[in-house]
């Protein structure tokens, strides 16, 4: 097992020079692995996040670059705080968040359990499943407009055939009550699988000696469930809910496609709003204080969250 | 100031005759439709002639605001000649994104009065109403109608139309009558399939709603603002007649849409129209030869007529299309500028007509053979002649914005009523202009 | 087969393989609705009500690689008849091909942002996963959740600072500049997964391997990097899943150079409207690698995900 070659190397030199041809302290190895990954994000992601918060505080606007640029402090922030229009878009936001997490989670936990009853074929009905996860949410926002349209498309008839409703009689991004459950549902179709992935593998994570215990306790199967499965998969559970919470929190792409934010303002989410202010309006300061709000806010809620989750991970 | 300073070095350059000294690779930036494919066809005898490559840079409708503003706000070199939206010249004039044509013209001998006079206010014009020229007017397009003339003229159908409205089926003459029409069609069975009575326009996310709205509102009274005091709104904006204008325009969609018409645009115009869902489709006019060779609504199936009247006899169309101008910022403007000075002959703008782009020359137009060159050649004509812009400020990317949602909320989401969504327009509007300094 | 007690019966197997096929098959209704409609004509694809029987064409497919024009008739006349079966589709709608379309282009740069992004993602994740994983690094979790912030943050909210930094930076609208971007939004969930994947590894195996005179390098390439291998592919498949598929940085940042598939597939049009059997096309061939790559990772993904679980 050894490398002959660097051993007789080693014997051959003086101690120092040997610890160095050895190889690198642990510490150096440690920054140097570190530092391109945290060089990537400060460049790409922190130094535009400072931008942002600078730009926050003036009133700038891209299309006036002639406008002298004014230090405002924290005008904008009242303006959004304040503007009615804030609040609807996340509640929009909310609403959409909530739903498409709730129905995610009880679908894919469920696939995966199902799953992991490991039936003859489960790798390939596996792969199937996850399959709309692989597509590209602009184009499958912008199919599904298609698929929803209540004369073309094929979402009305296939409720008419469930429940035997006029497909004409019913549109599903064009009315008020029904496009917000629009976006759900297609946010659904395609992430489910994400969820179900991730909860399989803390099913499969579960060591089967635990249920074997279980049923020399003559422990129902029932009470294994709540006692064991569910509480086992738990952390899994919420990484998944965490990457979708986030994911969703700043969609933008399936729903700009899909919905454009319409009919009225009922689906335009933060990200779309945000889209609107920044780059058809123009207002740049405006919308990077509406950013700045949108990510602190993320931020808070994700932290809060991941104390919670290595809570229940230590336990 | 800038661009003023390059545009003289660019303008010397060419009174000098060094038209294209040597070959220039240059890029051309417009929306990704049908004519910028025609458009690629057409540049092929440009790059013969001159030598210079032609590079394009086609950008969906969706983004083509966003992607070409920040292009031009951030100074970019992507685009040496930008065929830019109309709205977009008060912004680029003033901020001096767009390179000042006056010169070039008189240097080379191209006059304005050349083209459809609504073209060059709208196209080329700002401040509007005065002779600076920021572009060539390069596309002209205009809101119109089609029809289903096949059935139209089914005498089973003309009866029962004039069973019911004691007059004529045939094509509208006010907007009272295309209403009539619409509601005729709304949900009759044809050829074993239920029809609806008009297409129109309701898209939220960029300015569909407000391109379509527009057009009932200019009919039954609504104006910019009071002719004799600039940004003054209230009473034009939010008139009886705006407001009988848009009451309308929802009436028409609540009663005669096809279900799920909640953001519709040019696209989804098409595909109702061309799969046989409405009588009457609202669409400019650039769609209109893609109808004229579809399998199924080609030919004699599809009739074109120009908006119709409003109550006071006032007729007004929405203007679309875009004129083409050269970028402050490139570094080619010289070259750029051989390209216009190519694209306004006037063979190269008879063959622009024949390839489907909607040329804007007169020597094109009031050509006596213009007419029979295209079934729907003498409504884009009718059109042309009655045509209103929306605002062209450097700020109108928010006055539209406004209008879209205030239109949308009301129209499509039923919220509140039409005078409302007009008074709160006008409070959006007026805290914008005073945003930019008007008052 | 085993049988131990834990095995779910027969019975159980039946009602859960039913269930999971009918969801299966449920949820690929949309998708095989649109392979289908890419062999649809035009006029087939917007009947109503929808066509479920059509005969088959390849008219979308000729309109996603083409750019089309109208001709007049008599320029019509003058070319002749129709050599291709491609040019007599086109022909019937009095058009002429004019050129290729930029599908190829733009499906060419998503394969290199794509695969370069997720390679850069994967091998920097994987490096700074074992760093965080095995040393001790100073403000270890602080570091850890910041880098997991960086997801947090709405890819609208820094557009605007990254599209004025990179052109003075000369990246704007170049396959490198997308490339760090990408990497940069999947860096996240790359050392969060694989510092997962790594923790599991025994530490024992690489002291063993030190006291066998490895350095820290050899140790790191020649017994990590092998028993890491399953997270890695599997990690590799959520990262190329976020890069191929990403549209709104590339909607804003690029245009004509860089430009990917995704902002592209959306705006082909047909004459006047939308042209859904060419943007179907489009849609199911840019599924196609990601797919074949999902499919040949699928027992790295289905194992690996089970391996990265195991808790201690």
């Amino acid at each position: 097992m050894t490398d002959p070659i660097a051993q007789r190397v080693a014997a051959a030199t003086p101690p120092r020079l040997a610890h160095r041809i050895r190889g690198l302290s642990d510490r150096t190895i440690a920054w140097l692995f570190v530092a391109p990954t945290i060089f990537l994000l400060l460049a790409v992601n922190i130094f535009p996040l400072i931008w942002t918060i600078r730009l926050s505080m003036t009133n700038f606007r891209t299309n006036r670059p002639n406008n002298e640029v004014e230090f405002i402090w924290f005008e904008n922030y009242q303006k959004i705080l304040t503007d009615e229009d804030t609040w609807t878009s996340l509640q929009a936001t909310a609403h959409f968040l909530i739903w498409t997490i709730l129905l995610q989670v009880l679908i894919g936990f469920t696939l995966a359990y199902l799953i992991n009853k490991k039936f003859r074929g489960n790798d390939l009905w596996t792969t199937l499943i996850v399959l709309p996860m692989m597509l590209s949410p602009a184009v499958v926002g912008n199919f599904w407009t298609f698929l929803y349209q209540p004369q073309i498309g094929l979402f009305n008839y296939f409720v008419q055939f469930l429940t035997g409703t006029d497909p004409a009689s019913f549109s599903m991004i064009g009315e008020v009550a029904l496009a917000p459950w629009a976006i759900v549902i297609v946010d659904t179709w395609m992430w489910t699988p994400f969820v179900m992935l991730i909860c399989l593998a803390g099913l499969r994570s579960i060591p089967s000696s635990i249920y074997e215990a279980a049923e020399c306790d003559r422990a129902s199967k029932w009470r294994q469930f709540w006692t064991i499965t569910i509480p086992m998969a738990l952390p899994f559970l919420m990484l998944a809910v965490l990457f979708r919470g986030i994911e969703n929190f700043k969609m933008f792409d399936l729903v700009v496609q899909l919905t454009g934010g319409g009919p009225g303002s009922t689906t335009l989410l933060t990200s779309i709003d945000l889209k609107r202010e920044a780059f058809e309006k123009w207002r740049t300061g405006y919308a990077s204080a509406y950013a700045v709000i949108l990510f602190v806010t993320v931020f808070g809620l994700a932290s809060i969250y991941v104390k919670a989750l290595n809570k229940v991970k230590d336990r | 100031m800038n661009a003023k300073l390059l545009f003289t070095s660019a303008s010397l350059a060419i009174a000098a005759g060094v038209s294209s000294a040597q070959a220039e690779d240059l890029t051309l930036c417009w929306a990704a439709w049908d004519p910028a494919n025609a458009l690629v066809e057409l540049s092929k005898e440009y790059e013969a002639e001159s030598g210079n490559k032609m590079s394009f840079e086609f950008v969906p409708w969706t983004e083509f605001a966003s992607r070409m503003l920040n292009e031009l706000n951030s100074g970019g070199k992507l685009c040496d000649l930008m065929i830019g939206d109309s709205q977009w010249i008060g912004g680029a004039a003033e901020n001096g994104q767009y390179v000042k044509l006056n010169d070039f013209f008189d240097a080379n001998g191209i006059s304005m009065d050349a083209f459809i006079p609504a073209t060059v206010t709208g196209y080329s014009e700002w401040p509007k109403g005065t002779p600076n020229y920021w572009s060539l007017p390069a596309f002209g397009d205009v809101v119109g109608w089609t029809y289903r003339k096949d059935w139209f003229a089914r005498p089973e159908i003309q009866e029962a139309f004039k069973a019911e409205y004691g007059r004529d089926l045939a094509v509208p003459a006010t907007y009272a009558e295309l209403m009539d029409i619409a509601k005729f069609f709304q949900g009759r069975d044809i050829d074993g399939k239920t029809v609806y009575g008009a297409s129109i326009y309701t898209e939220r996310g960029s300015e569909g709603i407000t391109m379509g709205a527009m057009n009932t509102l200019y009919g039954f009274g609504f104006k910019y603002d009071n002719p004799d005091k600039p940004y003054d709104m209230e009473g034009f904006v939010n008139s009886d007649g705006a407001i009988a204008g848009l009451e309308y325009y929802k009436a028409l969609y609540d009663c005669c849409t096809p279900p799920g018409s909640s953001n519709s645009y040019m696209g989804e115009g098409v595909d109702a129209f061309k799969s046989g869902q409405v009588a009457l489709q609202m669409n400019f006019a650039f769609t209109w030869p893609g109808f004229d060779t579809d399998a199924t609504v080609g030919g004699d199936v599809t009739g074109y007529f120009a908006n119709p009247a409003g109550p006071d006899g006032d007729k007004f169309a929405q203007l679309g299309g875009q004129g083409i101008s050269v970028v402050a910022a490139s570094d080619k403007q010289e070259a750029a500028l051989t390209y216009i000075k190519w694209f306004a002959q006037p063979e190269v703008q008879a063959k622009w007509w024949k390839l489907g782009g909607f040329s804007a020359l007169r020597a094109v137009v009031e050509d006596p053979g213009f007419v029979a060159s295209a079934p729907y050649a003498q409504t884009f004509l009718d059109s042309m002649a009655i045509v209103k812009d929306f605002w062209a400020e450097p700020a109108y990317a928010t006055l539209l914005q406004a209008s879209q949602e205030r239109f949308h909320d009301y129209v499509v989401a039923g919220n509140g009523t039409a005078k409302e969504a007009l008074d709160g327009l006008v409070a959006d509007w007026t805290e914008t202009f005073e945003e930019e300094g008007k008052y | 087969m085993s049988f131990s007690i834990t095995e779910p019966s027969n019975r159980q197997k039946w009602i859960a393989g039913i269930l999971v096929i009918g969801y299966a098959i449920l949820t690929l209704i949309p998708l095989i609705w649109i392979i289908a409609t890419g062999f649809k004509t035009p006029s087939d694809a917007i009947a109503y009500p929808p066509k479920l029987l059509f005969t088959p064409s390849l008219e979308g497919y000729v309109n996603l690689f083409t750019s089309r024009t109208r001709l007049a008739p008599e320029d019509l006349a003058a070319l002749g008849d129709p050599t291709t079966w491609y040019d007599k589709i086109v022909r019937s709608y009095d058009m002429v091909i004019t050129g290729p379309s930029r599908y190829g282009e733009r499906f060419m740069n998503s394969v290199v942002i794509g695969f370069g992004s997720t390679f850069l993602s994967v091998f920097l994740g994987t490096i700074a996963a074992y760093a965080f994983s095995r040393f001790k690094v100073p403000l270890k979790d602080d570091l850890l959740f910041f880098i997991l912030s960086t997801r947090m943050m709405p890819p609208i909210a820094v557009a605007i600072p990254i599209f004025l930094m990179y052109r003075e930076l000369g990246l704007s609208d170049t396959r490198l500049g997308m490339i760090l971007l990408y990497t940069a939004v999947n860096l996240s969930l790359s050392v969060w997964l694989l510092k997962g994947f790594i923790d599991e590894i025994p530490v024992e195996y690489e002291e063993a391997a030190l006291i066998d005179g490895y350095t820290r390098f050899q140790a790191f390439y020649k017994v990590v990097l092998p028993q890491a291998a399953t997270g890695i592919a599997s990690t590799a498949i959520f990262c190329l899943i976020f890069a191929w598929n990403e549209y709104a940085f590339a909607a804003l940042l690029t245009s004509g150079t860089a430009q990917t598939a995704p902002p592209f597939i959306p705006t082909i049009i047909g004459a006047g409207g939308k042209d859904w059997p060419a943007v179907a096309a489009g849609a199911t061939l840019f599924l196609v690698p990601i797919m074949v790559f999902t499919i040949l990772l699928r027992k790295h993904l289905l194992r690996g995900i089970t391996f990265g679980a195991v808790r201690k």
